[in-house]
């Protein structure tokens, strides 16, 4: 027997007072652990997902949609830019670097993305299987996507039109898994990747009678004659599906096809001056930066996280007060027992630190019950919604900062029991065992 | 030349024959009232004394006096040597722990606590080892009941189970305070004699205040207060 014992003892004895209290304790520091996680991840996920991206250029609309569409694929893109002056972009000198990027469809919730092998280099990915897309309708998928769509390598799968469940199949062609990413926790680990070709010719109204007319560029290969490369190419280019897809830059073809963005990056600092006004004013498309778009969201998030967060505080500071009454009560109902108590020897700093441990347990209960409730809740969220925004957070990270869930708790076990302590500390013996 | 001991951390010679509980001149005020004043009480180990008197006549003041939860206006309270006066705060409470034991009107057990739990909190704040809380719960007839809920005894089973928590630090005085006011007389004369018997078995002294003249004949020494 020991205090601590004493104290779960006197809990537990009052399990419908104990409970509610913690419970009401639990919600307001569970919404708290939920804004803890969510605003931890969103900003680092965020900040990782853009990184090497300076700059992205897309169909004039909404800025913060271009860069939610393109660098994390939670939205609708803004529309399709034409190739030709995607390229030109990509030739001006202030930019080092470009990765196209064509999108549209989905496989059951996951976007099919056609990029280049760039874009694996900017992720920084690595194989868990397989290799990358070398021809059309192949496709590498990220580690996420490849475990939720149960697909292996060697595997084939039609595409769906649009980039959320429930549109109609492209079932012209097959794509056919050639590759399966490592795990990267960033965004490439919900997309399917494919080449640009596969996502145009998808998308080519007459079908493979489209592709059949694509004039394709072939690459050389070591060790042929330019008369047999000569020969070769122009008998594959009866048949571009056949043909290896660009893995740098843009894909070389006869017609007039367009792209959905451009991830940019620049040469020089001073692009990050000239380059989006030479956009925005000259050109068909419009630039929007990462880091300002999403510095731009997290403020307009942040409104609603305050108007959260300040609700949690509430519910903890009612949870506070709640505890203190029943500590309050409880302690009004326990005069004899704490008298009865110093008759058996307990001194007046043991009957407050009684009253303490009550107050601390309680609010420990709560606050474990308040992370766990937390951590639950954000996982059934992540569950529900798979493949939208929200699924960028991992409901288990445990972080440091929650710690500071248990200095709340603790504080608030403190305060609401610093009145009552001081009632039992004042309990006189004599007057209280005259009283029954 | 006498042998000397320390006991409570008073010096004192060893072939000392000293009474167990020893008052002098006890005298009480209550604010804004005329003070109380008490016989002389010499109780040796083994013993017992019944405080009788009326209701208001300071039986229970006498009683808070002997267990150090009151402080006299004048006069000391020796027990087993130690002037309970001369100690304050926690010594005082562990003191009380230790070497006292009190059984109240009502048991005043600690509901939220199973039978044999009071008795390990006594020895929890007491912080002494004395009985084996299951055997002396065996030696009352509670053995069956030590892991109940103390809401589930009946009164004699938690009148007994008071007793056994007074009893359980082997303390020096045993003080009851109307220990069968609402028993009827065949409890009423068990409990005395339980008392009796345990106090003996330990060699402590024994006080009971009451107002039930029904126990007078159980207790040899006999001492009326009575209001001034």
């Amino acid at each position: 027997m020991n205090l601590l014992t004493l104290s779960w003892k006197y809990l537990s004895f009052r399990p419908l007072s104990t409970g509610l209290n913690a419970i009401l304790l639990a919600f307001g520091l569970a919404i708290i652990t939920v804004l803890l996680l969510v605003q931890h991840q969103f900003e680092q996920k965020m900040t990782r997902d853009a990184a090497g991206i300076d700059l992205v250029v897309g169909a004039k609309g909404s800025p913060l949609q271009l860069i939610l569409a393109s660098v994390y694929h939670i939205d609708f893109p803004t529309g399709n830019i034409k190739m030709e002056e995607a390229q030109r972009i990509s030739r001006n000198r202030l930019v080092k670097q470009v990765i196209p990027l064509a999108m549209g469809d989905n496989m059951q919730g996951f976007r099919i993305v056609g990029t280049n092998h760039d874009y694996l280099s900017l992720y920084e990915v690595s194989f868990a299987a397989g290799k990358a897309w070398e021809f059309p309708f192949e496709v590498t998928l990220g580690a996420t996507a490849a475990q939720a769509l149960g697909l292996k390598l060697g595997d084939s799968f039609i595409g769906s039109h649009g980039i959320s469940v429930g549109s109609h199949d492209h079932d012209q062609q097959q794509f056919k898994v050639t590759g399966i990413l490592a795990p990267t926790g960033k965004v490439v680990d919900r997309l399917v990747l494919t080449s640009i070709e596969s996502v145009w010719y998808t998308h080519d109204e007459q079908g493979e009678e489209s592709i059949a007319t694509e004039e394709v560029e072939l690459p050389l290969e070591e060790g042929t004659s330019l008369e047999e490369e000569a020969h070769d190419a122009h008998a594959e280019a009866m048949d571009p599906l056949k043909v290896p897809v660009a893995a740098q830059g843009f894909p070389s073809t006869n017609q007039e096809r367009e792209v959905t963005s451009l991830l940019v990056r620049y040469r020089n600092p001073m692009a990050a001056i000239q380059l989006p006004r030479m956009i925005n004013s000259a050109t068909s498309m419009q630039a929007a930066s990462p880091a300002f778009e999403m510095s731009r969201l997290f403020e307009l998030l942040g409104v609603g996280i305050s108007l959260l967060q300040g609700l949690a505080i509430a519910l903890v500071v009612i949870a506070g007060l709640s505890i203190f009454i029943a500590l309050y009560n409880s302690l009004k109902e326990r005069k004899y027992d704490l008298a009865i108590l110093r008759t058996l020897g307990a001194s007046r700093l043991q009957l407050v630190t009684l009253v303490f441990l009550e107050g601390i347990s309680l609010t420990t209960l709560g606050a474990l019950l308040g992370i766990a409730l937390g951590h639950g809740f954000l996982a059934i969220i992540v569950e529900l919604t798979a493949q939208e925004v929200v699924s960028m957070v991992d409901p288990w990270i445990f972080l440091p900062e929650e710690g500071l869930i248990f200095g709340y708790a603790l504080a608030v076990g403190m305060l609401a029991s610093l009145i009552p302590a001081w009632s039992a500390y004042q309990t006189s013996i004599a007057k209280q065992l005259t009283k029954t | 030349m006498a042998d000397w001991m320390y006991l409570e951390n008073i010096l004192l010679p060893k072939n000392l024959n000293f009474m167990l509980l020893q008052t002098t001149s006890l005298t009480f005020a209550y604010p804004g009232q005329a003070p109380i004043s008490f016989p002389d009480i010499s109780l040796a180990g083994g013993e017992a004394l019944l405080l009788l008197g009326q209701s208001g006549s300071g039986k229970t003041t006498l009683l808070n006096l002997l267990s150090g939860l009151l402080t006299p206006s004048q006069g000391s309270v020796m027990l087993d040597g130690v002037n309970l006066s001369a100690l304050k705060g926690h010594r005082l409470d562990l003191f009380r722990g230790q070497h006292i034991g009190i059984v109240f009107q009502k048991p005043h057990l600690i509901t939220a606590l199973s039978v044999k739990q009071n008795l390990e909190l006594a020895q929890f704040f007491g912080k002494k080892k004395g009985l084996s809380p299951s055997d002396l719960l065996q030696d009352l007839g509670l053995a069956v009941k030590a892991t109940a809920a103390v809401g589930t005894l009946s009164e004699g089973e938690a009148q007994r189970v008071s007793i056994a928590r007074a009893l359980v630090n082997s303390p020096k005085l045993i003080l009851a305070d109307e220990p069968t006011s609402s028993l009827d007389d065949l409890h009423a004369q068990r409990v005395v004699q339980l008392l009796k018997a345990q106090a003996a078995k330990i060699g402590a002294a024994l006080v009971i205040v009451t107002h039930d003249q029904r126990v007078k004949s159980e207790v040899s020494q006999v001492l009326e207060v009575k209001s001034a």
